[in-house]
């Protein structure tokens, strides 16, 4: 038997008819879901818990540094608290895997894509706006959460933040929303590829734990292996150390740490490596201004947001070819 | 009866999974206002063909027409006309049959007010407005293909297209969802079921599409396939006083009737390729016999399918 080859059809109608009515009933999922509700509970307790034992060690030395005291509520960690920013570096990661490691398979579990299909809807608006629900929920989750550590800093220090202050607070928001971005298409990657929510999970948790505990020996194996130091010039030292920063930067917690750093500490000038003779000159100690900050974590942001579509893209991919009876 | 526009009509459909031919060369037409039955076992192609038909699987050949629009080049328009009750129909469990309902409603783009309308009617349709506001969790089987039917409703569609809807369902449940489907006909819409289940089948279609290896072996009303496949329409039942074997040989003579047989004293079966009942009783009378029972019965889908896969299944080894 011969089959002719259907011609390729080009399609007509928006993909992005039913966007809206997918995003609204994915957010109010979400905001309604117990699983979301733990997870803003265990972040809203560490952000309450960490900024106050800060702000009182900010207290007794404010006085000394008088300078960006609302910034260090999320760096200045005191015993037995770590601080906050070290808490949202796995945080950020757990909410956004929550978020979206049962979007499409749930779907299917449930019967309900077949259905959800047979509307006058492409399956593009179904995956964007799970994924754009998914986005807007980080986003008012920690909105929330910056807003009550600036109201809290606010009680604790008895001083208003400036607009600097509030500045780099808003783009370290934009970073750890991209940041959660990145764990999120992770997640909805391993939804459309696995049938069972609980192995999509466990892949990105896995996923995550190898980027957080393992990378970081592999990159410094690896800048050894090829970068070797054989006499112990200053050059061999310098090329291995180049390496192992670029190797440590795949792994997206890494360029959010780095991130962080530069945002919550205005005074740090450089994410890379400074030799001395680059510090000729420069009054150490002195802060950036937000616009220098800004440019030093740009290239690092839009690795995240790079990162984030392209994980989206896998998905988008791989749910168009899926089949949608199970 | 005069030939209406054909709301679904498929030329050649094909579709090829890995090799493996699902639909083969299918040709079908569905008129405005019919039930039509796509019957055949499972994995004979039935539901790859009704993906087709929305648009939700390319085929690999062919074309499709669905309320006059090709559904792989505007599927949105099909989509908009064309409401589908998949096999196992599901829905969000920890929403409510009414925010169901209107998630549906939305994504199919009915503005806030005349949705919260059509989804109370749609739900007072198929009687569940009492429980509207419960969580989709606990409804039963049942409840569920009936929130499915008033799913479909909320777009008042031309054409729905269900696949298996009574399986899974207890005789009663089954007996309320046939009425359901009897009652959509009325409303003038067209009907396209998917099913294996051939008694609850013939009670509710005009005709019926006997699907074998992603193939239509057969077509037409039920009373046409058992001609074709039986070579028989209609079972005439005779009860007469005192005995019936000497009837067995007028009865043969009749016009139209292929055979009789004797299923006990007073008993006989007539086969036949019309209701031959008048002619029957003329018959019994006039040999001197007392009528007590005359029926008629069609052959059962169940019959003609059984018949017609034993055939195709000899008529390969």
């Amino acid at each position: 038997m011969t089959v002719a080859r259907a011609t390729r059809v080009q399609r007509e109608g928006s993909p992005w008819t039913g966007l809206w009515a997918v995003v609204a009933k994915e957010m109010a999922d979400h905001l309604s879901s117990t699983r979301m509700h733990i997870l803003e509970a265990l972040i809203a307790l560490t952000a309450i818990g960490t900024v106050y034992s800060a702000a009182s060690a900010i207290r007794s030395v404010a006085s000394l540094e008088p300078k960006f005291l609302f910034l260090k509520l999320f760096t200045v960690a005191q015993e037995p608290f770590p601080s906050f920013v070290d808490f949202l570096g796995f945080l950020v990661p757990l909410i956004a895997i929550a978020l979206a490691f049962d979007a499409v398979n749930s779907e299917f579990n449930q019967h309900t894509l077949a259905r959800v299909l047979s509307q006058p809807i492409y399956r593009d608006a179904l995956l964007m706006g799970k994924f754009l629900a998914g986005l807007f929920t980080q986003f008012v989750i920690y909105a929330a959460i910056w807003l009550l550590i600036f109201g809290l800093g606010v009680i604790q220090l008895g001083v208003p933040p400036t607009g600097e202050e509030v500045g780099r607070a808003l783009w370290l928001l934009v970073a750890t929303v991209f940041y959660g971005g990145v764990w999120m298409a992770v997640a909805l990657l391993f939804s459309v590829r696995f049938r069972q929510p609980a192995t999509a999970a466990l892949a990105s948790i896995a996923l995550w734990l190898f980027f957080t505990v393992f990378w970081g020996m592999i990159a410094t194996s690896m800048a050894s292996l090829i970068a070797p130091i054989r006499v112990g010039l200053p050059e061999e030292l310098l090329a291995q150390a180049r390496w192992q920063l670029a190797l440590r930067r795949v792994a997206p917690g890494q360029l959010y740490a780095e991130i962080l750093v530069a945002l919550l500490r205005p005074e740090v000038r450089s994410l890379s490596i400074v030799l001395p003779f680059q510090l000729e000159g420069a009054i150490l100690g002195q802060p950036l201004p937000l616009s220098q900050s800004v440019l030093l974590i740009w290239p690092h942001l839009t690795g995240l947001i790079a990162a984030t579509l392209v994980l989206f893209a896998l998905a988008y991919i791989l749910f168009q070819r899926q089949e949608v009876r199970a | 009866m005069a030939k209406k526009d054909a709301v679904i009509e498929t030329r050649d459909l094909t579709k090829v999974y890995n090799g493996l031919v699902a639909v083969d060369r299918l040709n079908l037409r569905v008129y405005e206002g019919e039930v039509y039955g796509l019957l055949g076992p499972n994995g004979s192609g039935k539901t790859t063909t009704i993906l087709m038909l929305l648009g939700l699987t390319e085929p690999t050949a062919g074309s499709v027409q669905v309320v006059g629009w090709d559904p792989r080049r505007y599927p949105l328009r099909v989509k908009a006309q064309v409401g589908y009750i998949p096999d196992r129909v599901g829905f969000y469990d920890d929403l409510t049959a009414w925010e169901n309902l209107m998630y549906t409603a939305k994504l199919n783009g009915i503005p806030r007010r005349e949705a919260y309308r059509r989804v109370d009617e749609a739900l007072a349709w198929v009687g569940l407005s009492e429980v509207a506001h419960r969580p989709v969790r606990t409804f039963s089987r049942g409840m569920r293909q009936r929130l499915g039917v008033a799913d479909v409703l909320i777009k008042r569609p031309r054409v729905i297209i269900m696949d298996e809807p009574t399986q899974g369902l207890d005789p009663e449940s089954a007996r309320e969802f046939l009425d359901l489907i009897r009652t959509l006909k009325k409303e003038g819409k067209t009907i396209l079921l998917a099913s294996h289940l051939l008694h609850q089948v013939q009670a509710v279609c005009d005709r019926v599409g006997l699907f074998h290896k992603g193939k239509k072996a057969l077509e037409g009303t039920v009373e046409e396939l058992g001609r074709e496949v039986l070579g028989t329409s209609h079972y005439v039942i005779v009860e007469v006083e005192p005995d019936a074997r000497h009837l067995v040989e007028p009865l043969r003579g009749l016009k139209y009737v292929q055979d009789v047989e004797v299923l006990d004293d007073r008993t006989l079966w007539v086969k036949s390729l019309r209701d031959v009942r008048p002619e029957v009783a003329t018959a019994v009378v006039q040999h001197g016999s007392r009528l007590l029972r005359l029926d008629v019965e069609l052959p059962s889908l169940d019959d003609i399918y059984t018949h017609y896969f034993q055939t195709a299944a000899e008529g390969v080894s």
